[in-house]
């Protein structure tokens, strides 16, 4: 508790920091030493906050062992949920969905692990993550992909922000076989989605300040589809006057990802060329194990890896790097307004990558899950 | 209803005449029609993602910055979910650049909190006020303001409990001005059918939602027979579709008499806007100051909340000597606006119990407290009642 106050009046401090500081100095002494005083009370910690969390598959036990432990550790105030929904261990059904769902409703915020999802067709177009994110209308998927000061790739100081329809586009479950030897799948792109996402792109540019977003797209070949995507695109960028409004197509935008990345700042698109996005955009700065990712809903918001995978090969072998999850939990510890103790992980587990002693296999490192863990939670200051 | 029906039934009229050739130039003609007709497609998504909202802030000039900080604190305090995006309006330019940039981001997030931007009347009279700019461009067509007595507020008159509601894009607020000949100057006031009905309908809707019994029309149509005679009118129509509220009308001088000697006959009032200004402001007045009390400009699609009185406060800017309370009560009307019923009513009654238990005062209710000793009072009220966030 005195860890958890001491924590808070430091936010406090933190809080006021920034712009708040050049507005404190053109006022009056007096109420600049009321605000900063040492009545001031600190900032209100005293409630915990429930966090819904879905391990998923694969090693997705694990990285969420993980995030308990530095949770623990730094005195956080989140208490876990946990429901276990998997479909390739045989856990998934219409009951565990629901109670997901009645978990979500009263939460609001969750951490979550992917959940696989078999190849194979028995019957059902529709996976269980797909069905979960339907159900809670998490339309949009944010990926920030940031290289790691400490760890270099080829691509060094790369900042920027892959966003994703997930809803709709050729994530519809609607295929059929016409005639035999004949099957159709359906992209569906509406107005209504188009634009929500354009919306949060650029709502999202605004409020990290960013100054360019660039709309994806395949428009010379899908001309309706895609084409109304764009139109919606340029319709919001109206609203927006401050940020630039770029398209590139998705082709040329891959080759440009790997030659210049640069050039991108925040990245709007559809469902499938997101998914490619996302997965490219993580491999340029170290892999599916430390970019975190975060999906919303109005409502809603989850908290997951950048690139989703199992990774199922090495549950059990205590490889699985838990930077991305550890990141992802620091942002959603941002969204729940609990600055000090996000900042507090993120900067324990930047930390730690920094100093490069502790790696896990992923990063060419020799440490295991375990070992990362404790250095990330030796790196905390509490 | 009946303002409604009879809105719906002349964008019907108008459409096959401007629907298909004009487009956009129907918006010349009535903003309302072209709000009406295309709000599905026209208006974009509300900036809210995972349960949290983006909120325009504009601090404004004189105490509006420092009170909204102090609003951002006490929200960050109680973890409200709610992000900010400042824009400044410098009331000193000429050009109209800066508050059409905060018009554009009231677009994009729909909703805003805004301290009063100052008007210099020395400037050239093509400079139009920022404020009413911003009222009229957004179709914030009805001011609302609940003037309440505070039990712990020395005041002249007690149990007083008035809802103002004021007609804010046209009347003598036309900005149209003109010299004909020289030494004689038109100023024009305007009144419109549709905007009247839609007030008086509003004025009624919330009447009825808010469990009021009667809705009192102010006006001066025994001078403007023909202007203040059509808003009236459209006031009695609109009140024929609600048999169980009583509606009356008086003229605003007598109002204003009545205000001072007998205020508790009021229940409802609707007015056209100049009427409004004043009325307001005497409302205020007799509850305990601009410092208390907190005012809401709606629109079809978008609201902006502010004190009632719109004061800037320039004289005692600075001072930290400004009452924060209309300022955070505009806070809690919109989060409650944000459907963030529980957040509103943890701040609302931390500042209520400030003022009537605490009996923190600022300078203005005759108190010795700074503005910061009231917003830390709150916060610690915040601290020590407020229900834990999980329990929500």
């Amino acid at each position: 508790m005195a860890s958890a106050l001491r924590g808070s009046l430091v936010s406090l401090v933190k809080g006021l920091s920034g712009p708040k500081w050049q507005l404190l100095a053109s006022r009056p002494l007096s109420v600049s030493a009321a605000l900063c005083g040492p009545e001031a009370p600190p900032a209100r910690a005293d409630a915990t906050f429930k966090v819904t969390m879905l391990p998923g598959d694969g090693v997705g036990p694990e990285l969420m062992t993980a995030v308990k432990d530095v949770f623990r550790a730094g005195d956080v105030p989140v208490e876990f949920e946990e429901i276990h929904l998997s479909e390739v261990q045989n856990m998934a059904s219409e009951e565990k969905l629901e109670q997901v769902l009645t978990s979500m409703k009263t939460n609001k915020v969750a951490m979550k692990g992917k959940i696989h999802t078999p190849m194979e067709f028995k019957g059902e177009l529709a996976s269980y993550e797909m069905r979960l994110r339907r159900k809670l209308d998490l339309f949009a998927n944010v990926v920030h992909v940031n290289s790691l000061p400490g760890y270099s790739t080829r691509h060094n100081n790369l900042d920027l922000v892959i966003i994703r329809e997930q809803t709709e586009g050729e994530y519809s479950s609607l295929e059929h076989e016409s005639v035999p030897g004949v099957i159709e799948c359906l992209k569906i792109i509406t107005r209504v989605k188009s634009r929500r996402i354009a919306k949060f792109a650029f709502d999202y540019a605004t409020k990290k300040g960013r100054s360019k977003v660039t709309a994806v797209h395949k428009a010379n070949i899908m001309k309706l589809a895609d084409g109304l995507f764009l139109q919606c695109c340029a319709e919001i960028a109206e609203l927006y006057p401050k940020i630039k409004f770029e398209t590139i197509i998705i082709d040329n935008c891959c080759m440009q990802l790997v030659q210049n990345p640069y050039q991108f700042d925040v990245l709007v698109m559809p469902n499938l060329y997101g998914n490619i996005i996302d997965n490219l955009a993580a491999g340029l700065v170290g892999g599916a194990g430390v970019v975190p990712g975060e999906s919303y809903s109005g409502e809603y918001a989850v908290f997951e890896t950048g690139a989703r995978h199992p990774f199922a090969q090495a549950v059990g072998r205590n490889i699985a790097n838990p930077t991305a999850m550890l990141l992802s939990a620091a942002n959603m510890l941002r969204h729940l307004n609990l600055e000090y103790h996000s900042n507090m992980v993120s900067d324990a587990v930047k930390r730690v990558i920094k100093q490069g002693k502790v790696r896990t296999g992923d990063l060419g490192g020799y440490a295991s899950s375990d070992e990362f863990t404790r250095a990330v939670i030796a790196n905390m200051a509490v | 209803m009946a303002a409604h029906s009879a809105v719906l039934s002349m964008s019907k009229i108008f459409n096959p005449f401007w629907g298909g050739r004009f487009g956009n130039t129907v918006k010349v003609f009535g903003t309302t029609l072209t709000s009406h007709r295309n709000r599905s497609s026209r208006n974009p998504p509300p900036a809210k993602y995972g349960g949290r909202h983006t909120v325009t802030l504009i601090p404004g000039d004189g105490i509006g910055p420092d009170l909204l900080n102090h609003v951002r604190e006490v929200f960050r305090f109680s973890c409200v979910p709610v992000d900010f995006e400042v824009v400044h309006v410098n009331s000193a330019d000429e050009s109209e650049d800066d508050i059409n940039n905060a018009i554009m981001a009231i677009r994009r997030n729909g909703v805003a909190l805004k301290g009063n931007i100052e008007t210099i009347h020395t400037m050239a009279p093509s400079v139009k006020s920022r404020n009413n700019l911003l009222r009229t461009n957004l179709d914030l067509y009805a001011n609302v303001m609940h003037c309440q007595s505070l039990p712990a507020v020395q005041t002249r008159h007690k149990n007083i409990d008035i809802m103002i509601i004021r007609e804010n894009t046209e009347g003598e607020y036309s900005s149209l001005e003109h010299e004909s000949v020289s030494g004689v100057v038109e100023c024009l006031k305007i009144i419109t059918r549709t905007n009247s009905l839609r007030i008086a309908d509003y004025a009624f809707k919330l009447a009825r939602e808010k469990g009021r019994s009667r809705v009192t029309a102010v006006h001066k149509a025994n001078i403007m027979k023909l202007g203040d005679g059509l808003f009236l009118q459209c006031c009695r129509e609109v009140a024929s579709g609600y048999p169980d509220i009583t509606f009356d009308s008086m003229i605003v001088d007598n109002t204003t008499m009545q205000l001072v000697s007998k205020p508790q006959q009021f229940d409802v009032m609707v007015m056209p806007n100049l009427y409004g200004n004043v009325v307001s402001n005497v409302c205020a007045g007799l509850v305990g100051g601009p410092g208390l009390v907190p005012g809401a400009n709606y629109g079809l699609n978008y609201a902006v909340f502010e004190t009632a009185t719109r004061n800037t406060g320039k004289s005692i800017a600075g001072k930290n000597i400004a009452n924060p309370t209309a300022m955070l009560l505009a806070g809690c009307m919109m989060l409650d606006h944000l459907k963030l019923y529980d957040y509103a009513t943890m701040i609302r009654n931390a500042i209520l119990s400030t003022m009537n238990e605490t009996r923190l005062h600022t300078a203005d209710i005759g108190g010795q407290g700074t503005t910061s000793e009231v917003v830390q009072s709150i916060m610690r009220n915040i601290q020590s009642k407020g229900p834990l966030i999980s329990e929500r």
